[in-house]
């Protein structure tokens, strides 16, 4: 690494932290609606994955990356109406939707990828949104969203009433708050920015779908969220953080510590916050418990 | 006489009514995967037939199907045992890998010793890494209080990157992306040693152990008090509480048991199929897997073998399907529907008692206005 400056290579790990972490941002600003209002979604990742498929399917049809874009948040909200029809109307546990979602998504979208290219592995090059300056599109709109994010959850009434949902669901709905209209809002909106984050992998850091291109993001994302204190700025923060440590994998070679114990990190500081070890995170009181109108 | 005989009808009844609706989620289920096939042109019954013949097609086929069930069997049960405690251990995947990994570790460092001595320890050794990382987990949930499923899915993470950097260290000889090979004593058994029917798979013991294991656990939650303990404090733990049962007792050792079966299936892949890990870029599935097959067999043991046998005739019968030209991905497809219809009724089930509960509630009220 002779000649080359020290601002040089930090340049280049902030950029590249930069970049992982987009999808990253996106998908736990997801679950931070998600889960503010009191629906646990495990099944980020696979949405994340729907969405990264969805946006190559229609920029491949129409030549379009915006189109791809479109596709990205249609397909994710259907997969998020699809969580919060299961966990609100049915009220199944959410883990268990969640997972089916990750299932399903992993196996239709290889399934969809053999039918329609006629091989397995990866899609074609399809149009994408290339680069402006350092980033592409996706990396600024993720910071855009994390300030919208941070307005309508805290400075709104919506927000206001979410988070009510999520804290105290019998004591919003005594209130007047539509806790159900609520909760299928947020898990929409969930589905929708996790399809987003997929797509910025698909058709915004490459130009086509890959099998397991996804790869987990969704859980680094949620572990982001948790580690955030499912609080906007702090889950993106958190996303800078994890895309920081793979980051510094990628460029530095001759690490003192094994390569293993950074990919872990983002699950190891997650737990240890969660667990109130370092600075105790708690999520939302009445997370993950199905709303009954009526019970007392 | 008599009211044995009704006894027993209403005991059969009932089991009836339990095995009913799972049966019809995967009937669904299997015809929603067939319209799927015939959407794209192709013969869903083709699809069915296929898969039949290449998992149950011939004496090794079958074989290869219950190596595949063996595993599912124990996951199945993990998830099963901690469910009846409340407990959604999600974490069954890591369990798994350390299993996998702490038997390879056994299996190599103890070699020397007499066949059937070195093969038991191999199994407890993997049974009981499997047990410690799920007690962490439960550790967690019963004095900490942090959540059962968020440590449990960091832990199958860490569990993977543990076994990676193992794989790629301590038990790596040959610089390659797999770890040291087990030594002979510390293998299973293999059917394709006395019956020449099984000579072209790699059916193992390990079936028989998952077996007896699912009889264990079926004994331990229904027919001992620690087993009664704790479904009761899964059932209610304020009320398991009152009447004197240790909470946090109980939630730490359904984890450790639960992790145990995790951490057996993970040895017996090692002991049985791999003899060895291989550097990880995924989870394996087995552990996940555990979810769905525990969901389709109702959450009870016994339920659980026939459920992975079912998954395990789908998994085995994809290849085939494959090469009659229908992605076996539908198999994945046709599982994630059937987990969401029996998730659905689930929920039934506890719908029926907040029914229940409301309707006390509104005699409750009656009484009081009265």
């Amino acid at each position: 690494m002779e000649g080359v400056g020290f601002l040089t290579i930090l340049g280049i790990i902030v950029t590249a932290s930069i970049r992982s972490a987009t999808p990253l941002i996106f998908a736990s600003l997801g679950g931070n609606f998600s889960e503010r209002s009191g629906v646990f979604n495990i099944g980020l990742d696979g949405i994340m994955t729907i969405g990264a498929f969805s946006a190559v399917f229609f920029s491949y049809k129409t030549g379009s990356p915006w189109a791809g874009l479109l596709g990205a948040i249609v397909m994710g909200g259907l997969f998020g109406l699809l969580l919060a029809f299961m966990s609100i109307y049915f009220k199944a546990n959410q883990v268990i939707v969640g997972t089916a979602i990750n299932i399903l998504a992993a196996s239709l979208t290889t399934f969809l990828l053999v039918e329609i290219w006629g091989r397995p592995g990866q899609t074609d090059n399809v149009e994408y949104f290339k680069a402006v300056g350092p980033f592409n599109l996706f990396t600024y709109l993720a910071f855009v969203m994390v300030i919208v994010s941070y307005y309508v959850m805290y400075k709104t009434p919506f927000g206001l009433r979410v988070r009510s949902v999520g804290e105290h669901p019998r004591a919003a709905d005594t209130l007047g708050i539509n806790v159900y209209a609520i909760q299928y809002i947020c898990v929409i909106i969930s589905g929708v920015l996790a399809g987003i984050g997929g797509a910025s992998l698909s058709i915004g850091s490459m130009s086509l779908f890959k099998e397991g291109m996804v790869a987990g993001k969704g859980f680094i994302a949620l572990a982001a969220l948790i580690f955030g204190k499912w609080h906007p700025i702090g889950a993106a923060l958190a996303c800078l953080f994890f895309g920081f440590a793979v980051a510094l994998e990628t460029v530095a070679t001759n690490l003192p510590v094994p390569r293993e114990l950074l990919y872990a990190l983002p699950y190891i500081m997650t737990m240890l916050a969660v667990s109130g070890f370092v600075g105790r995170s708690v999520g939302p009181a009445a997370g993950g418990i199905p709303y009954e109108k009526g019970e007392k | 006489m008599e009211s044995r005989i009704n006894e027993f009808r209403e005991g059969l009844l009932n089991t009836l009514k339990e095995i009913a609706y799972p049966l019809v989620a995967i009937l669904i289920s299997v015809i929603a995967g067939g319209i799927l096939v015939y959407s794209f042109g192709k013969d869903p019954v083709l699809a069915y037939t296929s898969m039949i013949k290449g998992s149950l097609g011939d004496w090794n086929k079958f074989g290869e199907t219950l190596v595949t069930v063996t595993p599912l069997i124990l996951t199945g049960l993990s998830i099963t045992f901690a469910f009846k405690c409340n407990l959604f251990n999600i974490g069954v995947e890591g369990q798994f890998i350390m299993g996998a990994i702490a038997a390879v570790w056994a299996g190599w460092a103890f070699a020397g010793l007499p066949a059937i001595l070195h093969l038991t320890l191999t199994l407890l050794v993997g049974a009981a890494a499997g047990g410690i990382w799920a007690s962490i987990i439960g550790w967690l949930q019963a004095k900490v209080g942090s959540h059962v499923v968020i440590n449990g899915i960091m832990m199958n993470y860490i569990a993977m990157y543990t076994s990676n950097f193992l794989v790629r260290t301590a038990l790596n000889v040959s610089g390659k992306a797999y770890s040291v090979e087990i030594a002979d004593t510390a293998k299973l058994w293999r059917f394709s040693q006395a019956f020449v029917q099984f000579k072209h798979s790699r059916l193992h013991t390990g079936i028989i152990i998952a077996l007896i294991v699912a009889l264990v656990a079926y004994y331990i939650l229904n027919k001992t008090v620690r087993g009664y303990e704790i479904r009761a404090v899964g059932f209610n733990p304020d009320a398991a509480e009152y009447g004197g049962i240790n909470v946090s007792k109980n939630i730490i050792l359904s984890m450790l048991v639960a992790g145990m079966f995790a951490g057996l299936a993970g040895a017996i892949m090692t002991t049985g199929v791999q003899y060895r890990v291989n550097t990880l870029f995924g989870f394996t599935g087995y552990g996940l897997d555990g979810i769905s097959v525990a969901l389709v067999g109702n959450i009870h043991p016994i339920g659980v073998i026939l459920s992975a046998f079912l998954f395990g005739v789908m998994q085995k019968g994809g290849p085939l399907m494959q090469i009659q030209g229908i992605p076996k991905e539908v198999v994945g497809i046709i599982q994630g529907i059937i987990i969401l219809f029996v998730a659905a009724n689930f929920v039934k089930v506890i719908m029926g008692n907040i029914k229940q509960r409301k309707e006390l509630k509104k005699t409750a009220l009656q009484e009081g206005v009265e």
